[in-house]
Order: structure tokens, then sequence, then C-alpha cells
């Protein structure tokens, strides 16, 4: 390989140090970097530096990981501002000469962005500050804590301001913030919105000034002591602090003769590039589209989009649909699109609005099409909301319920704390406990992978992988850490968010999922999920089309892969009721391809040991003698598992037996985020073992008390009773929406116990959503389930039925008469893998 | 670089896209060996068709199952998962992309004519592809 090429980066704020770790994250050496800070500490999140007065230390705001200049081919060097550029000779001549030019293949200019002081009189006096640096909060608190100090001012309302008003509030001051607009934070808040804000920032005792034009400054001796407006009001402050905007810090770069913007900022195109095709800016120097970004999340896009571009990646800049959240004074804000509703006068403005709860929720939507929104107080749903800019309503069938999605989640119900101790055990391979995860968390691994690689939970046999990935969203919540519930890395979705677009834009198959809302190719975690999502709201044959190419190994072959590459064979058994006709079958079948066969936890028959080409011989005999697909390879309906009930039972009080083979029947072959099981007992003894299962029914004199979320497993779980007495068209009616309304909002492999543990609001809540429709959504559920019963086939039956669908079912594709053979042995009378697996 | 022995092995459209087919290379009289081969399908520009050949057998268990895997991309890496313990591999390299487990053997792979022939597999790993 040859050498690395040199990077220069100019500026180590929040901006440039997020393009370094960008960088290093995808450069596989062919960059050398060198980071010029004029700072003499490394980056910190300026974005939260108010909290250094509650706190919090300098260390906390730190975001520079020491890994990323120790491991990787990146030089930092502090307190080292750069004097000019030279272009021609491709160096920048650091301030006080330093150890000479350095020398630059590429150059990324991040210097960020001055305050801006207005020039009014009196602006110079002692006693007037800028907020940028850490350094300026030092001079601000040292100020402050003169007992002579009593009350501050903020110049600007804007979001820079209300942090300054923030941390003079921590420092104890009386506190005033003037805004020369109408309105607090007007680039991004309407005039509702901004009015929300507005209550909450006086609930804190901040007071605000709006449409006030300072005249000048005051004070006495070269000290401050009041800001006057034009008409003669007065307000009166020991100190000020300016935060009216910002001012690009262009000045190398326009020296050097690079295209400045009209007003300011080194302009840059689509990708981050300069007029000079060797020097790039981003951040609040940058100028795109006329416009300087003073928000870091379009500042951490432009670090994103260099970072691709100069690791050979095509990637444009995507500014307008970065949404933004923050929290600001104790406020949650967040914004997508266009915010500020300015979309014309035919715009409809759907709104929710609690003044009292200090939340207002909007979305616009002009000529039929989403075009931004706001929310204050509140930011659930927002993620879903956000990924509907741009969507238009109209022309589609099933256009969201926009109205439905502005009210907040919050009202609906209450979170469930529920805590674990430390010492239990998360990993019973490896023997890792809840606390050594937690400590492994608070150490910096955040997400599923470094977390596991470093506690080795979850590497064993895997099974404890989604209690892992629960626990670390816990935490992560915990820690105030904005948590990551993307599918994987190729989707920037949570399970419920891919399945709702799935849903609403009715895709049918992979590719228009991929294309429209994810990715690279996909990968053994998304491409499951998908299938399922497409599976639960379609219900074709699951191998047609390109969802053939996204079914996992066990669904593609419509068996379960064994550990030695041979599969298990096991028809469905509703209820458990087998005719002898139907076990001497599976006997026979068993002799004759030399099967191992043992009964299930689920009363059924599993038949293990079975090649992949040998599936269809087999199956064509199951069926022949009158049963079907027991869907043990997916991950859908298993088993209803019952009593004999009343029809034989001396203590029986309903047909369990019956009762279980309706609800087996119904909900055969839906494919859902995790597998589900069930059972029916036909009395209060329990017989089925009810109360273990995701649902179950026990008998009562009349009628029968339903039972939800229950499991066996890793993680047993009594279910919880979720109504009593009920005849047999209600627990239908509930199960259907019961059923698909977890579809809907489980994450992927989220059994329903952990998705219920996580379900806020708890029983009350789920009760509401699925007895008294709460959420209006009871008849799109029974209506999706609906279609899935009218649908249903037997997989192998369909697959039996059609000669290109039984294709694949050959080993090798050049020798179909060949096939690998594992080493068997014979343990008690019966043929089971060598235990080393090895396959000649 | 010495003369790779090719073995054609099937028609390139008996492979269906984003997923693989095992086939035997070599004589059939002296134990051929077992190649697990894989066509991804082109997504865009920057995910354009590719066919890749590895072992067929599970390098971490032995099982001969490595052609009914699920592929994918890791970033802009190409790769392949067991189906039993979901590891997931580099199809350039056939090392996992994670960690430091046992690796897969590369397979030389081209389309001739519409068909897919493998070569001999490479000793140091080196990297062989078509790309459509």
């Amino acid at each position: 390989m040859s050498d690395p090429k040199h990077l220069v980066v100019v500026g180590n704020g929040m901006v440039g140090q997020r393009f370094v770790e960008e960088l290093v994250d995808r450069d596989d050496g062919a960059w050398h970097v060198t980071v010029l800070a004029a700072e003499p500490v490394p980056a910190y999140d300026r974005v939260s530096l108010s909290s250094l007065f509650d706190g919090a230390t300098l260390d906390d705001l730190t975001l520079a990981d020491a890994d990323t200049f120790q491991n990787h081919r990146v030089e930092l060097h502090l307190n080292c501002a750069v004097d000019s550029i030279d272009r021609d000779e491709r160096v920048v001549h650091v301030r006080d000469g330093g150890e000479g030019p350095v020398p630059y293949d590429h150059l990324v200019l991040a210097t960020g962005s001055d305050p801006f002081v207005p020039p009014i009189p009196g602006a110079d006096l002692d006693g007037c500050f800028v907020y940028r640096t850490f350094e300026d909060l030092e001079a601000i608190r040292q100020w402050a804590s003169s007992d002579t100090v009593r009350s501050g001012i903020v110049i600007g309302g804007g979001l820079l301001g209300l942090e300054a008003a923030n941390a003079l509030h921590n420092l104890g001051l009386d506190t005033h913030v003037v805004e020369m607009a109408d309105r607090l934070m007007p680039q991004q808040l309407d005039g509702p919105a901004s009015a929300v804000l507005r209550k909450a920032v006086h609930d804190l005792d901040v007071s605000t000034h709006l449409s006030f034009a300072t005249d000048r400054i005051e004070g006495d001796d070269g000290r401050i002591h009041s800001i006057v407006e034009k008409d003669g009001t007065r307000i009166e402050a020991q100190m000020l602090v300016f935060s009216a905007g910002i001012r690009p810090r262009h000045q190398i770069g326009e020296a050097a003769g690079l295209v400045i913007g009209e007003r300011g900022g080194i302009v840059i195109d689509e990708r981050c590039m300069t007029s000079d095709s060797a020097i790039s800016a981003i951040g609040e120097v940058a100028c795109h589209q006329a416009r300087v970004h003073g928000l870091v999340a379009p500042g951490y896009e432009m670090a994103r989009t260099l970072a691709s571009v100069l690791t050979g990646e095509n990637k444009d800049l995507d500014i307008a649909q970065t949404p933004t959240k923050l929290k600001l004074l104790g406020v949650d804000l967040a914004t997508f699109g266009d915010p500020t509703g300015d979309a014309g006068p035919d715009a409809e403005r759907i709104t929710f609005e609690d003044p009292r709860s200090g939340i207002h929720r909007r979305v616009t939507v002009a000529d039929s099409v989403v075009v931004g929104g706001v929310c204050v107080g509140d930011l659930s749903s927002f993620d879903l909301l956000a990924s509907l800019v741009g969507t238009k309503l109209d022309g589609l069938p099933s256009a969201p319920d926009i109205g439905k999605l502005i009210i907040p989640l919050s009202l609906l119900g209450e979170t469930v704390a529920f805590e674990l101790p430390d010492d239990a055990l998360v990993c019973s391979c490896n023997n890792v406990t809840r606390g050594e995860v937690k400590c492994a968390i608070a150490d910096g691994s955040h997400d599923v992978g470094t977390l596991c690689a470093n506690t080795r939970a979850g590497t064993g046999c895997g099974g404890c992988k989604p209690d892992v990935s629960s626990l670390l969203v816990e935490e992560l919540e915990r820690l105030g850490i904005e948590v990551d519930r993307s599918i994987c890395e190729h989707f920037a979705l949570s399970r419920q968010q891919l399945f709702d677009l799935i849903r609403f834009h009715q895709h049918r198959s992979w590719s228009e999922v991929l294309t429209s809302h994810g990715r690279g190719r996909g990968c053994d975690v998304c491409r499951p999920a998908v299938a399922s999502i497409l599976a639960s709201l379609a219900n074709g044959y699951v191998l047609d089309g390109d969802q053939a190419a996204i079914q996992d190994t066990n669904d593609h072959a419509l068996a379960n892969m064994q550990r030695n590459g041979t599969y298990s064979v096991i028809p469905r058994i509703p209820g458990g009721e087998v005719t002898p006709r139907q076990l001497i079958e599976l006997g026979q079948i068993a002799e004759d391809f030399n099967l191992y066969a043992k009964i299930t936890g689920g009363q059924r028959v599993d038949l293990l040991g079975a090649s992949l080409h040998e599936l269809p011989l087999i199956w064509q005999r199951v069926l022949d003698v009158g049963l079907e697909s027991g869907h043990a390879y997916g991950k859908a309906l298993r088993t209803v598992k019952s009593c004999v009930g009343e029809v034989w039972c001396r203590y029986g009080v309903q047909d369990a037996v019956g009762m279980a083979i309706r609800v087996e029947k119904r909900y055969r072959g839906l494919r859902s985020p995790h597998k589900l099981k069930s059972a029916v007992s036909g009395c209060t003894r329990e017989c089925a073992e009810a109360q273990s299962k995701d649902f179950g029914l026990i008998a009562t004199e009349t009628g029968w008390n339903l039972y939800l979320c229950g499991n066996g497993g890793r993680t047993p779980r009594h279910a919880d009773l979720f109504a009593t007495d009920l005849n047999e068209e209600e627990v239908i009616r509930y199960l259907d929406r019961f059923l698909m309304f977890y579809i809907r909002t489980a994450d992927r492999l989220q059994r329903t116990a952990a998705w219920f543990e996580q379900l806020e609001g708890g029983l009350d809540y789920l009760r509401s959503v699925i007895i008294d429709d709460s959420l209006g959504i009871a008849e799109e559920l029974e209506a999706d389930l609906a279609r899935h019963v009218e649908t249903y086939q037997c997989e192998w039956e369909a697959t039996l039925a059609d000669p290109d669908r039984l294709e694949h079912f050959v080993e090798f594709v050049n020798a179909p008469d060949q096939h690998s053979t594992p080493v068997w042995i014979t343990e008690r009378s019966q043929r089971v893998p060598a235990p080393s697996g090895a396959a000649t | 670089m010495s003369a790779v022995q090719w073995h054609r092995v099937c028609r390139a459209d008996q492979v269906r896209p984003d997923r693989g087919v095992a086939a035997l290379a070599g004589d059939p009289a002296e134990e051929p060996d077992m190649v697990a081969i894989f066509r991804l399908g082109a997504v865009n520009d920057d995910h354009p068709e590719q066919w890749w050949a590895v072992d067929h057998t599970d390098p971490v268990t032995g099982a001969a199952v490595m052609a009914r895997g699920l592929v994918g991309s890791a970033d802009s890496t190409p790769t392949v998962s067991s189906p039993i313990g979901k590891e997931r591999y580099d199809l350039r390299t056939g090392k996992p992309v994670v960690g430091s487990g046992p690796a897969l053997a590369v397979w030389p792979i081209r389309l001739v004519d519409g068909h897919v022939e493998v070569g001999a597999p490479s000793a140091d790993s080196e990297t062989q592809r078509t790309e459509q």
C-alpha cells in the first residue's frame, strides 16, 4: 500500500472532532490526520457548556476519545492557531512558527464561528461577556461570584442565548433574556411553539423581554449597571452576555482567496468542497446554499458527508432532512423538515396543544405533502413523524392518521418501573451478571456488539442477546444517553417504525423496502426482520419474488436446521390431538428416512436428521396423511397445547381441546417478531400450563379467563390475567387485537413477555388499547388479522404444488444425486449427530 | 501468476440473486470439493452485482451449510453469515468480520458464456471476483 496522504484539520470543535471520528471509522489507512486546534483543550460539548454551572466538569463534556488519538494515525496539536494557508505550496503556517509549515494533501477548515457582538454603545463595559468557550464561561463564573452581582441579562433569545440564560440561572442570578424578534428561538419555532417554551422558561423564574431592541448599555466606573431600550425601558443588571448570533471564522480562508458567501462563511458545494478542491469546510465556518448553519446537527451531517467523500464513497449533503432534537432549560424540543410552518397560505397545520403540561406538537402539510413539524415538551412518535417528510399523503389508500400520531403517547399511560438485582445472571453461558453488563455500559460500551465483546455476554448460545439489548436500552436511558433502537446498520429505524412505514407505503418486496428506507445490502438481522413484517402484513408465499432472498435459513428451507446441517420435521398437531393413523404414518416416515423421533414440549412429534433433498419427499407423506406444516421453522405461532378438558376429565368445565384447535387453526402461520406459544386448560388445575405462554386460556364455569404475556424459557414470567369469564367470540376478538398489536409494536426477537415489560402503562394500558380501543386502531388490527386468516395456506402444500419452488431443495446444484454425509452415531437405538459435528 | 484450473459448475441463472448454491468442484471420482457460490444482486452503483465463492463447510461446526447462509453487507464489505452460529464472514477474504475465529477459504470465480466457473482455492486468500 502507498504511503498515507496528509489530511490537516484546522479546528477541534464539535464538528471537527466528529469529522475525525467519522473518518477514522471509514478510513483503512489512506490518510494521516493532523488536527490543529486553537483552544488549549481538546473538543468538548459546547452545546452543554451551561452544565458546568450545574455540577459537571470539563472532563464530563470532553468529546475526544483518547483512543481516537492513540490508536490511529491522528495527531492533535493544541494551542496551535493557524495563521495562513499557502494554496500553491499546499502548506498551512502556524502562528508563532511552531515547528514550521504543515504540508497537506487535503485541508479541512472547521474553525467554527465567533460570537457576534452587536455595535451597541457600551458593549465594551466591564461585565459584558460573550458565551462561546470554556474560558468565556470561566470569566462569567468569576464575575458572577462577586456579591455585588445579583442579576444578569442575555441579549439574544435563540438556542445559545437560552443556554446562556440557563448558565446564569444556575449561577443563582436573577436572569433576563431580551430578544429583538417577537418570540424565542425565532429561527426554529413558530409563535405557538415558542409560547410553550416561553412558559417553561418563566416557570424557572427566568424573565423574557420580546420585541426588545437594545439602544445602549449604561454603566458606572466602566462597569455595566443596566440596558436601555429605544423607548426608554430599562433593565438593571450587573452583568450581560451577548448571544446575538454567530459570525463564521472564515478569515484564513478569505485571506487565501477562497470564495466567501454574501453573509460570511466559506462557500461549499454538496460534497463540502470549497472553491479549491484540495480544501473543504464544515460546520459553522461553512456557507452551504447561501446559509450558515448554527446548529450542531447540520454540522455533523457535513462531517459525515466529508468523511464519506474523502474515503471514496458517494454522498451528498442532506441537511434539510436532518431532524434536530435538543433539551433546553429542561424542555425537550425537536424539529424536522421546515419547522417554522412557513409553507404558504394553503398549508394545513395539524396541532396538539396542552399548555398546562407544556406540550406543543405540530405537523405542517402543504399540497398533501408533509413539509415539517415541531414537538415541544413531548417527543413521542417523533422519529415516525420525521420520517414522513416529503411523503405525499394523497392517492394512498391508507394515509397515516397524523391526527393520531400528534397525540403524545405520554398522555396514555404511566411507565412501569421494574428492576432486578445487580448480581442476577444475564448470560448463563459465560456467567455474566447484570452488574458487570451495567459497568461495561457505564465504561462506554454503547452498542450491543461492543457490549457483548467486552463482557462476553451473549457470545455463548446467544439466547440472552435480547436481554443484553434491553438492559443496554434501560441503562442508556438512565444515563441520559440517546438510545439507538435501529435494527442494524442498514436501517436507522426501530422495528416498529419500519413496520409502520411498510404498512403505510404498502411495500410488498425487499428491494422496495431497502431502496426506500435502508442502505447497503442488508444483513442476516434486517433481512429476516423485513421478511417477517412483509409476511405479517401480506401473508403471501414467503419464498416468492425477492422475498426468498431475505428469509432466514430455516424459513428458506421450511425446516429447522440442526447443528450438523440436517433438518427437523415438525407437523402441526393442533391442540395435541392426533389420530392413530397419523401417528403410525409419522413413525413409518421416521423409520423409512432413519429419523430420530421425539415428543416436543408443545405436544407435537419432532423428526430430526432429514437432509435438504429429503424434505419434499417427507412432507409429501406428512400431507398425505392429513397433517400440515407446523411452522416450527418460523418466528410464528408454534403450538396451542391443551389438556383433555371436560370431554374426558372428571374436573374439566369446558372443552379445552376444541378451543385449543379453534385458536391454533385461526393463528397458524402468523409471522410475528418472535415465536408465539399458547395453551388452553379445561379447569383451574391448569394442566396445560397456560400461564407460562404468550397467551393462555383457563376455563371457568361460565367461560374463559384470558392470560397474556407469560413465558417459560430462560426468563420465566407468569402471564397476567387480562380479562375474565369471556365467551368464545370475545376471546377471539381480544386475541386478534392483542396479537396484531404485538406484531406491530414489538422489537425484533422480542417475546410478548419482554414486550409487555417495556410497554409504558403496563396492563391498564394494554387493556385500554385491546378492550376499550383507546388508540382507535382495533378495527385495523382485526382487519389485518382477518386478512391473515382468509389467505392462510400451508407452506409445504404450496411448495409441493409447484415444481419451480422445489428447485432449491437440492444440495449440490451440479450433482443432484450426491449428498454430503454428516457423521452419525447411535444412541439409545436412534441415530444422532456425532458430538464433534464434523462432516466429510 | 500460475494458471488456475477452472471448473464449470452451473449456469448463472441457476443462482438466485442474494442466495447461494452449493456445488462440487473437481473430479467426481476423487472426492470433489464442496464450494458455496453466492450471487449478490445489484442494489445501486455502490453495490453492483457481485459473484463470490467460498468453502461450503462451516469452519466452526464442520457442517456443509455455508451456501444456505444469508448474504449482506457490513459497510462496504460483502458478507455471508453461517446459518448455524451466525458468524459473519467477509466474502472477499473469507475472514470473520469481527473477532479472530477460523476463516473460510476463498475460491476464484468467473462468469464465462453465462456459466459459473470456480478455480482452485488460492493459498493466500487472494481475492477474486467478477463484476457485471
